[in-house]
């Protein structure tokens, strides 16, 4: 039978004439460094300007220009290797790598070829299936190129230098991912380690992470790679997916068709959902790596390492850790509240306001329930929730201490979000108050219980599915109102 | 070793300079004979030798991540032989 | 009084200061006779008329406490002029005109210089007679229908014609001695970083360096002073504490040891050229230096290596010109085609063969061969220098292994044209400073100059050798003002 076995997310298998084949993947991610200005000059990296106006002479390439480079970048760069817990070079080198192109003025850009900042490093990815680790071979410092224009003018292609000589750190795995489920948990993982940093905002609709996704196939249980092909600038992990899967099989088909791979360059087509092989192939590339006389080389100490150490905030995985212990709350909850910086910081401040008579089953159930499907709704990031930390702690602590229920909860909830209102005010205001005076409620219980003799009967005599009805008459006349732990109570006393 | 018209041509498409036949030819001429004169290099053992990358023996100096050059946009575009008033114009790139 | 243009630098300043010439005055005189000197073709851009009219803004308000009080100063094309047209002697920059300043000359122009023109020379600096430039031949004032050396040819002819009192260029294998040697000058290479790169149009970015050229020792060590600069806009350009070099200007050398290098008595070189060494030695003597034999094992590798690093660094830097942002742009059907027609228009055939040779010695497979090897080749050169820096305080070589040539004698033949450098390219890969003064003339009465070679950031101690022995050589220069119309 010929298909796609996919038993679980950590591999992607197909199956063709009884041949089982795995996809091996590596990813070349660029990440665009936060920063003010640019690599080698001084003029703004902000996101949508007016073409060509955050242009220097440096980065329009004028003649007798020179770089001179940002200690910010390097210092984003190293950071972001810490969180890779990678090997930091105390020296590494700014090569030129020579090409032409319409979006590349100074006729090569400026990289890292021979000696990257960063050297070896890993990522732990948690997979249904457990935790996986996938290697990072290097991180480096390069510029970005400008932007080529083609549908606005029909015959000519129009050059935008704006983004020309932004910060990028290209950080390369290892052939470790084996299914675009992985891919889609590594790229998240890494955006999520940057962003803990604030080394790269992780925008990918502003282009901030790309990826170069390098796919080749081979038969499973085989040892050897087989022959790789790359598919340049992919700007969206469902599209890095369809990719994937279109060259997977591509490759595949190849192979049974007794046909060799071309190790070659290839663009996703993201209309016709395939991937294409890159025209310039007549003139194969020949970069003519060559370290840049203009720079020296950059050369770090290893106090300036330990400076930057000293800065790095509580990572992810260490946060899951403390999450699971300080807040014994389970290992898939903790991932999920940390796999993004401002989550993580929302249900903190949520843990913090809530006091000391804290309720963490509620504060998860509440942000990863309620909270989270508003946000989904209306499309809002949780730095921008429209509930705060503070009021959202509140609402919890009005649940716990039993002023409100869980279900009146979800009322105030809603009326909260008019502006960030104070639940207490909204229970006040509207009267939510939840009856918990142990008099009144028993007095309403010997009504519906006189209201509802046969009723009253038939449960004595076994008929224990009533006890149901008792509460919700009990919540309906109290308009909800009603403790349902003290009704619960005083049912079974009076009953 | 020689440097034949292949190459010439090869090594001009990279350098994105067009030749013309006879121009190959005598460029092949020239290069010979300077990479002949360069070949001397090979009477010398260098395994040993670290490569001199900079001359300047100093490190490399940071700059403070500061924005100082403005919109010049207008000063930028002034030179180029062809622009719109936003762009640099290059003929059609199809990918 | 004689007549102002073939007054020095010195002079000049001093005039002007004790109020005995103005500036106008000064840069009347030699506008007007680099007017009556077309037929040189020293010039590729005039800056007559602004020059003049700066000139009598500084006698208007004049401040002499400058260092250049209203000079004017032409200078080499390779220099970027805010809004003054700079080609590098290349058709590809026929029309661009830059919005910005290199620092080297806005160095002079803070000291009260005034821009008087753009010199010619050759194309992206890339030549050794100025043959190679878009603008044409430029003539030395020495003899009709010779080479005034290069790559600044326009900067030597101009001076030894007097058309400017002082003149900065640049030097990669020896741009600046080469052409000073041949025309009766001083020219002096700084040590590598001493003047910031900034602005200057980019042929070899580790051998790169501006420097002055003068009709006599003590102008270019105040010019000297002027240009060399520590500037955050240029990564290689280093901090160090920089002399006064004119005022700390001596003739006291006694002591000091001078390095004779046994490798520079190259096979086949001239008599005339030996001779003439032996008497600097004679000379350098009798001012009290104390003489050393000294040996730099690897001189005959500084010139192929040179001819890869150079190219090299050259195929790369000069890749910006590509009719996109500035420059010529030949029309072409696709972006390619575009590409390759204006580079092949727009690039003369020197510079097309060393962009050449440096893509091929990058390219895949011969990386190691050629670059990486040259670059190990230059830390053995570099080494052989540091060696003897710790026997001596400087070194004393010829400038070049012959006088000047007549044009189109050596434009067919690379190699030979690339020998001419075979005693200056060395100090470029090592980063030291040099300098070429006039010492003594071949039979054909052309000029031949000694080369000073110095420490790292020891500029003082070459322009004070070079000053002592200037005393005792008593070069003069006789021009006949032959090409004056
Ligand atoms: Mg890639
Ligand atoms: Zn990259």
């Amino acid at each position: 039978m010929d298909g796609i076995m996919s038993k679980n997310n950590s591999e992607y298998l197909i199956e063709r004439n009884d041949n089982i084949y795995e996809v091996v993947i590596g990813l070349e991610v660029h990440a665009q460094v936060t920063s003010n200005s640019k690599l080698f000059s001084s003029s703004s990296t902000k996101f949508g300007a007016e073409p060509n106006t955050q242009v220097s002479l440096v980065d329009a390439a004028f003649p007798g220009m020179l770089p001179v480079i940002n200690e910010y970048c390097v210092k984003q760069a190293i950071k972001t290797g810490i969180g890779l817990k990678a090997k930091i070079n105390n020296k590494s080198v700014f090569d030129r790598k020579n090409y032409f192109y319409a979006d590349l003025p100074q006729g090569y850009q400026i990289s890292q070829y021979k000696y990257p900042i960063v050297g070896e490093g890993n990522v732990i990815l948690d997979m249904p299936e457990g935790q996986k680790q996938v290697g990072i071979e290097r991180l480096h410092l390069e510029q970005d190129a400008g932007k080529s224009i083609h549908d606005i003018d029909p015959s000519n292609t129009l050059v935008d230098l704006n983004r020309s000589g932004v910060a990028l750190m290209e950080i390369v795995s290892k052939p470790d991912l084996r299914s675009p489920d992985e891919v889609n948990i590594y790229i998240k993982k890494l955006r999520s380690i940057m962003r803990y940093l604030g080394t790269c905002d992780g925008n990918m609709q502003e282009g901030s992470l790309r990826a170069d996704v390098n796919v080749s196939v081979r038969l499973k249980g085989s040892k050897e790679l087989g022959t790789r092909c790359e598919i340049k600038n992919v700007n969206s992990i469902k599209f890095m997916q369809m990719a994937i899967i279109y060259e997977a099989n591509r490759q595949v088909d190849l192979i049974e068709e007794g046909e060799e791979i071309d190790q070659e360059t290839r663009l996703f087509d993201t209309k016709k959902n395939e991937t294409r092989s890159m025209r310039s192939k007549e003139d194969a590339h020949d970069y003519r790596y060559f370290p840049d006389p203009d720079l020296l080389p950059l050369e770090i100490t290893d106090e300036f390492i330990d400076q930057l150490k000293s800065e790095i905030p509580e990572l992810p995985d260490d946060k899951k850790k403390r999450f699971i212990d300080e807040f014994k709350i389970s290992p898939y909850e903790a991932t999920i509240l940390v796999s993004d910086i401002d989550t993580a910081k929302y249900f903190e401040e949520v843990v913090a306001k809530m006091g000391k008579n804290r309720d963490m089953k509620l504060a998860v159930n509440w942000i990863t329930g309620e909270l989270f499907a508003v946000l989904n709704n209306k499309n809002i990031e949780i730095a921008h929730s429209p509930i705060s930390a503070k009021n959202l702690a509140k609402l919890i602590n009005l649940i716990k201490n039993g002023t409100i229920s869980g279900k009146i909860a979800k009322t105030v909830f809603e009326l909260m979000m008019d502006g960030d209102i104070d639940p207490q005010i909204i229970v006040e205001e509207k009267g939510l108050k939840q009856q918990s005076d142990p008099k009144a409620l028993e007095a309403l219980i010997d009504k519906i219980i006189n209201d509802n003799r046969e009723k009253a009967i038939e449960y004595k005599q076994g008929k224990e599915k009533l006890f149901g009805f008792f509460v919700g008459q009990a919540m309906k006349v109290s308009g909800g109102k009603a403790n349902p732990q003290l009704i619960n109570e005083i049912l079974k006393k009076k009953l | 070793m020689t440097i034949d018209l292949k190459t010439v041509k090869h090594i001009s498409k990279l350098a994105r300079i067009s030749l013309e036949e006879k121009k190959a030819e005598k460029l092949a001429d020239d290069m010979n004979s300077i990479f002949e004169f360069i070949e001397k290099l090979n009477e010398l053992k260098t395994e040993n030798v670290d490569p001199l990358t900079s001359i300047a023996e100093t490190t490399l100096r940071f700059r403070d991540d500061k924005i100082t050059s403005d919109n010049i946009r207008e000063k930028i575009l002034k030179n180029s032989p062809e622009k719109n008033d936003d762009f640099f114009v290059v003929p059609k790139v199809v990918e | 009084m004689t007549e102002i243009t073939s007054l020095s630098l010195f002079e000049l300043i001093k005039n002007i200061k004790e109020k005995k010439i103005s500036s106008n005055e000064v840069t009347k005189s030699f506008v007007d006779r680099s007017q009556k000197s077309k037929k040189l073709n020293t010039y590729v851009t005039e800056n007559f008329e602004n020059c003049l009219k700066l000139s009598k803004e500084f006698d208007n308000k004049p401040n002499f406490d400058l260092k250049l009080p209203g000079i004017p100063i032409a200078v080499k094309d390779l220099f970027c002029t805010n809004e003054v047209r700079t080609t590098a002697g290349s058709n590809i920059l026929n029309n661009f005109v830059p919005g910005y300043e290199s620092t080297v000359t806005q160095n002079i122009w803070n000291e009260g210089g005034i821009l008087l023109g753009k010199l010619n020379c050759d194309e992206f600096a890339m030549g050794s007679s100025n043959e190679t430039s878009f603008f044409g031949n430029v003539q030395n004032p020495i003899a009709k229908d010779l080479v005034p050396g290069g790559s600044s040819g326009g900067s030597s002819s101009a001076l030894a014609a007097n058309l400017t009192p002082v003149t900065i260029g640049t030097d990669t294998g020896g741009s600046i001695r080469q052409p000073a040697s041949f025309t009766g000058t001083v020219g002096l290479k700084p040590t590598y970083g001493s003047c910031s790169r900034y602005g200057i149009v980019a042929f070899a970015s580790s051998l790169d360096q501006a420097g002055p050229m003068s009709k006599d020792v003590k102008d270019s060590s105040i010019l000297l002073e002027v240009i060399s600069s520590f500037d955050k806009k240029d990564s290689t350009s280093i901090d160090f504490k920089r002399n006064n070099y004119s005022s700390e200007l001596t003739r006291n050398i006694k002591g000091i040891k001078i390095g004779i290098p046994k490798e520079y008595r190259v096979d086949g070189m001239p008599g005339e050229i030996e001779n003439l060494w032996k008497k600097g030695i004679e000379y350098a003597k009798d001012c009290g230096a104390e003489i050393i034999d000294i040996s730099l094992p690897h001189t005959s590798y500084a010139l192929p290596t040179y001819y890869i690093v150079a190219p090299a660094e050259a195929s790369s830097n000069l890749a910006r010109y590509d009719g996109v942002k500035y420059g010529l742009r030949s029309s072409g059907e696709s972006l390619i085609d575009m590409y390759e027609k204006t580079r092949s228009e727009g690039f003369g055939e020197e510079v097309k063969r060393r962009i050449m040779i440096g893509t091929y010695v990058l390219s895949s497979g011969y990386y190691d061969a050629y670059y990486l090897k040259a670059q190990k080749v230059r830390q053995l050169i570099k080494k052989d220098f540091d060696d003897a820096y710790n026997k001596v305080d400087a070194i004393l070589t010829p400038s070049t292994p012959s006088s000047a040539f007549k044009i189109g004698e050596k434009s067919n033949d690379p190699v030979s044209m690339y020998l001419n450098d075979i005693f200056t390219v060395p100090v470029n890969l090592a980063g030291l400073p040099g300098i070429s003064i006039p010492a003594g003339r071949d039979k054909n009465n052309y000029p031949l100059g000694l080369q000073i070679i110095g420490k790292p950031f020891d500029e003082q101690t070459v322009l004070n050798i070079a000053y002592s022995m200037e005393e005792k050589i008593n070069y003069k220069n006789n021009i006949t003002d032959w090409w004056m119309e």
